[in-house]
């Protein structure tokens, strides 16, 4: 089993913000098998927190937990410190990695996605204008959805779940196939989003954007938390096999050293 | 006997003079098939979608049912709605067997299923699509539903056809109910089957004509109405 690391300088510990997500012993199993095995992390207020790791390490699933969209089979989140609720959800909001639009225009869908929050009327009205103006999307606004390009649809995904005005925003890979413009123009969005205060979990591949975007980083391995840190410090000096073997862009093995020394309690 | 070629010949006459019998058999069978498609249309597109968007305890039974029942025989329902219906059942009091009313229950009864098993399907699979968003939006049962069924209006526009046809062609359970009664309860199929019975084969073939040239038309309006849907990324 895996300890993880926690790679943090004295300086950076001094200053911690209040969590305003944790879990505590997260776990989820299916088909009989540990997709997500006692993990506690702590998603810390008006932090911009990256999640990686290797393909099947349980990023979007971890992500999906924090977010209450599937149940936990062991431990729990909690979210300003108690059980995450329905209140606790509707201060939250998700983008998923491929957008799921609606078969409507633009416009229709911050507005469904806005009434579904109860918000109507001219307050409704007003929070569309600014999450079209905000995405450069106003001159699309009658446009069906579902014709955007890729990196359209995704500002317009991220547009209408800032629109909620969320606490905290969870992105899943939201650039994983995107140009490099439309690559950019989502990262100013999410600066943008943090720059006015909405926490930022975003789960990435890109090594380019942890480093731009992230302040804290969780990298998981076979379900387990093996490596958590400022972003820069993990990725700059990782001190885990698997995140080495990561930042070093090769695969990492259960026979690899690291984690024969390890399973032998010998992390010298 | 008369060769196919002039009986055809006299079957268009007939509708190209608008002959005033045609007309109101034609209409009735519209009332009658359009009032059940939109009733069934009205109970099993919600059933359907809530069948499709929600898990709860009895779901697959009530699947299996619902398909079970699209391929119900229509005599049987006939016969069930005539044995409700008949002065000593227990809706017997409310008079509506040999009314119109009573062919529109019997063709509700076996359009119904046929509209929630369809849209059953169609809503599953939409579903598998929105529902991480929905829950992540905090939608609501209804707000689901309600979506959910708009979004796929276009898609069950090929339900509601799949119902107009089974409705618009069926001859048993109206006959039974309905009784074929002259100027009341005369319907396209049911008069053809009377008019081949006794030989005026004009007639019936005038209809038959006009029963294929409804459904190429509404058939062709919703396949328009789909590729202009399609094209604008609705579907």
């Amino acid at each position: 089993m895996f300890e993880a690391q926690t790679n943090t300088t004295s300086t950076d510990a001094a200053r911690v913000p209040t969590p305003l997500l944790q879990t505590r012993s997260l776990g989820f199993e299916a088909g009989g098998q540990r997709l997500i095995d006692t993990v506690d992390v702590d998603i810390r207020t008006g932090r911009r927190t990256v999640i990686m790791g290797a393909n099947g390490a349980g990023k979007s699933l971890l992500l999906r937990l924090l977010h209450g969209l599937i149940r936990p089979s062991a431990g729990q989140v909690l979210w300003q410190g108690r059980p995450l609720d329905r209140a606790g959800r509707y201060a939250q909001a998700m983008v998923f990695q491929r957008p799921v639009l609606l078969r409507r225009s633009v416009l229709a869908n911050l507005s469904f996605a806005l009434s579904a929050r109860g918000i109507r009327g001219r307050e409704r009205k007003r929070r569309i204008e600014i999450a079209m103006h905000q995405a450069r999307l106003t001159a699309l606004a009658y446009r069906p959805a579902r014709v955007l390009s890729g990196g359209e649809q995704q500002r317009l995904a991220i547009a209408r779940a800032l629109a909620c005005g969320p606490e905290i925003l969870f992105l899943d890979e939201p650039t994983a196939s995107l140009d490099p413009a439309s690559i950019h123009a989502v990262e100013e969005l999410i600066a943008q989003a943090h720059a006015n205060g909405v926490t930022i979990v975003l789960v990435t591949h890109d090594l380019g954007q942890a480093r731009r975007l992230g302040d804290d980083l969780i990298f998981l391995h076979g379900g387990r938390v093996v490596e958590t840190g400022p972003a820069a410090t993990v990725l700059d000096n990782p001190k885990s096999g698997p995140a080495k073997a990561w930042t070093e862009g090769r695969l990492f093995f259960e026979s690899d050293p690291w984690n024969r020394s390890q399973r032998l309690g010998d992390r010298s | 006997m008369d060769s196919f070629g002039s009986i055809l010949a006299e079957a268009f006459g007939l509708i190209l003079a608008l002959d005033p019998d045609l007309v109101e058999i034609v209409g009735l069978s519209l009332k009658v098939t359009l009032s059940a498609v939109a009733i069934s249309c009205l109970i099993g597109l919600p059933l359907g979608a809530a069948v499709g968007a929600f898990r709860f305890p009895g779901r697959i039974v009530l699947t299996v049912l619902l398909n079970a029942m699209m391929g119900l025989p229509p005599v049987v329902v006939g016969l069930t709605v005539y044995l409700m219906l008949s002065a000593s059942g227990p809706f017997g009091a409310l008079a509506l067997l040999y009314t119109p009313t009573a062919m529109i229950i019997a063709q509700t009864i076996l359009v119904t299923p046929i509209a929630a098993a369809l849209t059953r399907q169609v809503v599953e699979d939409l579903n598998r699509e929105y529902a991480e968003q929905f829950a992540s939006l905090g939608v609501g049962p209804l707000g689901r539903i309600s979506a959910l069924l708009r979004d796929a209006r276009f898609s069950l526009l090929t339900v509601a056809l799949a119902g107009f046809g089974r409705a618009v062609a069926e001859v048993g359970a109206v006959m039974i109910v309905g009784g074929n009664i002259n100027h009341v309860t005369r319907v396209m199929t049911t008069t053809i089957a009377l008019e081949t019975s006794k030989g005026n084969l004009q007639l019936a073939l005038a209809l038959g004509v006009v029963l294929l040239i409804l459904s190429l038309i509404i058939n062709a309006a919703v396949m328009a109405v789909r590729g202009t849907a399609q094209r604008a990324a609705y579907v």
